[in-house]
């Protein structure tokens, strides 16, 4: 067992994609929460053997895409401060702020780092005592544990020139917030598979009591997608609206109870405001006050930001929400390309616009 | 942004774990996972094990895939 070419078997996937179509009686919305099923959709172009009844709404679960631009702005700020060294994940560097980026700033002389971990950034600050090393934190609950833990390191190997920026968001509240959003109809959702090794499927039992919608967390290989597909059906067909797990090799109820306490210990819930979906109450995790000699904000006495709009050409707002296409959006494709990004969504891979573009899916629909 | 890999772990040192992706080594943390230990598959993030992959689980899941498309359309209430 290799976890990966198992689950892109076409035999298989040709029988799902039969057992989808023999579930199919009528028109289906179906979320997938995450960019990466987003981009796993495209990649692998599941759109084309699944009948047309069913329509995936990509949804914002791209930290990337949703960290809003006040941030970003914040973030270069830091970088520019004398003796800061701004580390932080490849895409955040890209990703274009109200006037400049990491990379533009960085080109100007500031000194920013990409790194892969948080424990990179954590090696920085070891080798350079003498600098403030801050580490721009994003992510969901995916992400968040392993911050946590550099955080947690940090204080144990007495390093004193390490923080962090937190931005990290967690996935039950923009959930609500898009099921509340009257202009969003959905009939269900495809859990992220990652986000729940950490916090287990438990989180989205809401999503089925509450709001009746089924919801399947599932895995990241095509076959993973289909299975969930047809699982979601059957919820329908059965008329059940329940939580399952499709991605059940990694995946359990409870999730990592490890990785939670160090959320848990570091970081704390606070309201977060969210590209396309506003402030949402609870949704994002700040550092607790047991760690502010650890947050970055802070340390070098930067105050809340003031809210920025979106440029006014940009749709990112309303695909996050999944109220438009990428293709409803008049500079997609022709002013704002993955070289030279207006909205954050076509920044990462994972961003329902760059995942559209890399994939030619823009041409079809333009016809 | 939550891309996860599979690993195989090769050996563990510590909090640090030495694992193989499709054929490259690599280093995870396994400060977020207990028990890890040589010739597991586990999940890894951002540097980070996250969780371990369940042999059992995986083949349950792809019995249930050969089982589908056996019904024709139309033949379900």
């Amino acid at each position: 067992m290799k976890y990966i070419s198992e689950f892109r078997n076409p035999e298989l996937a040709r029988r799902a994609a039969a057992e989808i179509a023999a579930l199919t009686d009528g028109p289906v919305r179906i979320m997938e929460i995450c960019g990466g099923h987003t981009y796993v959709i495209f990649k692998h172009g599941l759109t084309e053997i699944l009948p047309p009844e069913i329509t995936f709404i990509h949804g914002p679960g791209c930290p990337v895409c949703v960290t809003p631009l006040e941030r970003v702005d914040l973030a270069i700020e830091m970088a520019r401060e004398k003796n800061v060294i701004l580390a932080t994940f490849a895409d955040m560097i890209r990703v274009p702020g109200s006037r400049s980026s990491l990379q533009q700033e960085q080109a100007r002389g500031a000194d920013v780092r990409m790194v892969y971990s948080s424990l990179d950034a954590l090696e920085i600050a070891r080798r350079h005592p003498e600098r403030e090393v801050v580490f721009f934190a994003i992510g969901f609950e995916t992400t968040a544990p392993t911050n946590a833990m550099a955080v947690l390191l940090a204080r144990e190997q007495g390093l004193k020139n390490f923080s962090i920026f937190s931005n990290h968001v967690t996935v039950p509240p923009a959930v609500r917030a898009i099921l509340d959003s009257p202009d969003v109809t959905l009939d269900a959702f495809i859990g992220p598979g990652h986000v729940s090794l950490v916090t287990g499927s438990h989180i989205y039992d809401f999503v089925a009591k509450e709001y009746g919608r089924p919801v399947v967390v599932a895995g990241f290989e095509p076959l993973d997608i289909l299975q969930s597909i047809a699982m979601i059906l059957r919820q329908r067909k059965e008329g059940r609206a329940e939580v399952e797990t499709q991605y059940r090799r990694a995946v359990t109820w409870e999730g990592n109870r490890k990785a939670q306490a160090a959320i848990g210990t570091v970081l704390e819930s606070c309201d977060m405001r969210w590209r396309g979906l506003g402030v949402i109450p609870g949704s994002g995790l700040g550092l607790r006050k047991a760690f502010s000699d650890y947050d970055a904000m802070a340390r070098l006495g930067m105050a809340e930001p003031p809210s920025l709009s979106d440029p006014k050409a940009c749709q990112c707002g309303d695909i996050l929400r999944g109220a438009k296409k990428p293709a409803d959006c008049k500079v997609f494709g022709t002013a704002c390309t993955p070289e030279t990004p207006i909205g954050a969504c076509m920044v990462s891979s994972e961003g329902a616009c760059a995942a559209h573009y890399h994939f030619g899916r823009h041409r079809r629909e333009a016809v | 942004m939550c891309l996860a890999i599979p690993a195989r772990v090769v050996s563990v040192d510590g909090p640090l774990a030495k694992v193989e992706v499709g054929g490259v080594s690599k280093i995870a943390s396994v400060h977020l996972l207990d028990g890890v230990k040589p010739g597991d598959y586990i999940v890894m993030h951002a540097g980070f094990a996250l969780s371990r992959l369940d042999e059992a689980e995986a083949r349950e899941t792809l019995r249930l895939l050969e089982q589908m498309g056996e019904l024709e359309p139309g033949t379900l209430g």
